[in-house]
């Protein structure tokens, strides 16, 4: 069976077991929701302000949802020693991270979009005109934070002090995917938008890199 | 079963596994012949485990090779032919019996897997439950559904970590029958075992590691019964 065919079998499996469970989807949506309000209330801004910074705490927040979302990735597959059934079952291990990412992207992507309406309201910034170009800027965000996320989540889930172990190493490893979104999405916000090719340029590079590294090494994360 | 082995179902030669300075096995050297029923016997710790997750290719020896009729584990080795129960159930709680298996099924590209499917819920007895989540299972129920999803393909070879743990004497029952029908069909069953039980009487080899080495091997002449440590008959 080729990768991708394993790939989409296991991407069904993520997304009935999450949507069975409800676990990370609700983690998520409800943490940043909370945040985007709590920033809201306390930073009081005018439209022109909140275009300049708002961008950033958006980002944050994400970041923040991403590391709740991204720890339980592996470690669930712990809890009964699946990890192992899926190695013994699929010819390619790389298929284990792409149904992965690819759920944590997808579930990442979901969080941000329902956030979004919530972020225009209370910051008072119209996204309308530029909603296709933010969904790109977000999409290529998510994407480079579930690649980098789920790797380390195959790192940290075999690890002692695993809870604190990934944000750590999280944080550091992000910190160009969140200058890049913060700069892309700031720009889109401007009174005069505008699509900043170099930052979204950056981001489809960083995704492509740490896709390609992950195929490369992936399996031997698995490996006990 | 399906594979078709030339020469020894597995080989194991000069296995050396160490996680830093401890070794978990020392030069393991054994050759397991089609159709036998191996027992591992020894104390927690001896290596029974690591063995086994060596020859299902979870864990990378040290140094030294598996064999499985004409391939090697190298660094590039796809998944071994093998079923592997584990100590855990290794299937989904979230999901019914059904679509676990469904779900490694298709993963291992087992042939009509619908009725693959059907065929294992049946022998486990479980098809009339088969749309329950697994998690709302008892210990036995999950543990047959362990044995069916190793079963998927049809393995030549059956590898067993403690199979019986946790289950009661109707479960035993049932899983002693299983792999005495599955041993009487050709399957090489290579498993390890704590203590005496309907499981144990099916063994036709008995191996005692010691410390991450063979300390008896009923093969090379020794008593299969002293070597379980109890009344074992082929």
């Amino acid at each position: 069976m080729s990768l991708l065919s394993n790939a989409t079998v296991l991407f069904g499996k993520e997304l009935r077991t999450e949507f069975r469970s409800r676990e990370l989807l609700t983690t998520t949506v409800v943490f940043v929701l909370m945040v985007v309000v709590l920033f809201s209330f306390t930073f009081d801004p005018s439209s022109l302000e909140s275009r300049r910074f708002a961008p950033g705490l958006l980002w944050l927040a994400f970041l923040f949802a991403a590391s709740l979302m991204l720890q339980p990735c592996f470690l669930r597959e712990q809890t009964n020693d699946t990890l192992s059934a899926l190695r013994l079952s699929v010819s390619d291990p790389f298929a284990i991270f792409l149904a992965k990412l690819a759920a944590n992207t997808l579930f990442l992507l979901i969080t941000e979009l329902l956030m979004l309406p919530v972020f225009s309201i209370l910051f008072n910034v119209p996204i309308g005109s530029v909603l296709a170009s933010l969904v790109l800027v977000f999409f290529l965000g998510s994407l480079g934070v579930s690649v980098t996320g789920t790797a380390l989540s195959a790192i940290s889930a075999q690890a002692r002090m695993r809870e604190l172990l990934l944000p750590i190493l999280l944080l550091p490893l992000l910190t160009p995917v969140l200058i890049a979104s913060t700069e892309a999405t700031a720009a889109l916000l401007d009174p005069a938008p505008a699509f900043r090719k170099d930052w979204i340029g950056f981001l489809a590079v960083f995704d492509i890199v740490f896709l390609t590294a992950l195929w490369l090494f992936g399996e031997y994360l698995l490996e006990e | 079963m399906s594979a078709s082995i030339a020469g020894p179902a597995i080989r194991f030669d000069k296995i050396d596994k160490r996680y830093g300075g401890l070794y978990a096995l020392r030069r393991v050297s054994l050759e397991i012949a089609r159709g036998e029923c191996v027992a591992l016997a020894g104390r927690n710790g001896s290596g029974k485990t690591t063995l086994l997750r060596v020859a299902a290719r979870l864990v990378r020896p040290t140094s030294g090779s598996v064999t499985f009729s004409d391939e090697v584990v190298g660094d590039d080795s796809p998944p071994a032919p093998v079923g592997f129960v584990g100590h855990a159930t290794m299937v989904y709680d979230e999901l019914t019996a059904e679509e676990n298996l469904w779900l490694f099924a298709r993963l291992l590209e087992v042939r009509d897997a619908a009725a693959r499917v059907a065929e294992l819920l049946g022998e486990i007895g479980l098809y009339e439950r088969r749309g329950s989540l697994v998690r709302t299972y008892s210990r036995g129920m999950r543990q047959r559904v362990a044995v069916a999803r190793a079963l998927l393909h049809r393995p030549a070879v059956l590898l067993l970590d403690e199979p019986a743990t946790g289950l009661d004497s109707a479960s035993v029952a049932w899983l002693a029958s299983t792999l005495q029908q599955l041993r009487d069909s050709g399957c090489t069953i290579l498993m390890s075992l704590h203590g005496e039980s309907e499981i144990s009487a099916l063994a036709t080899r008995a191996i005692r590691l010691e410390a991450g080495a063979v300390a008896a091997d009923s093969g090379d002449g020794a008593s299969l019964r002293s070597i379980l440590g109890f009344n074992a008959t082929p």
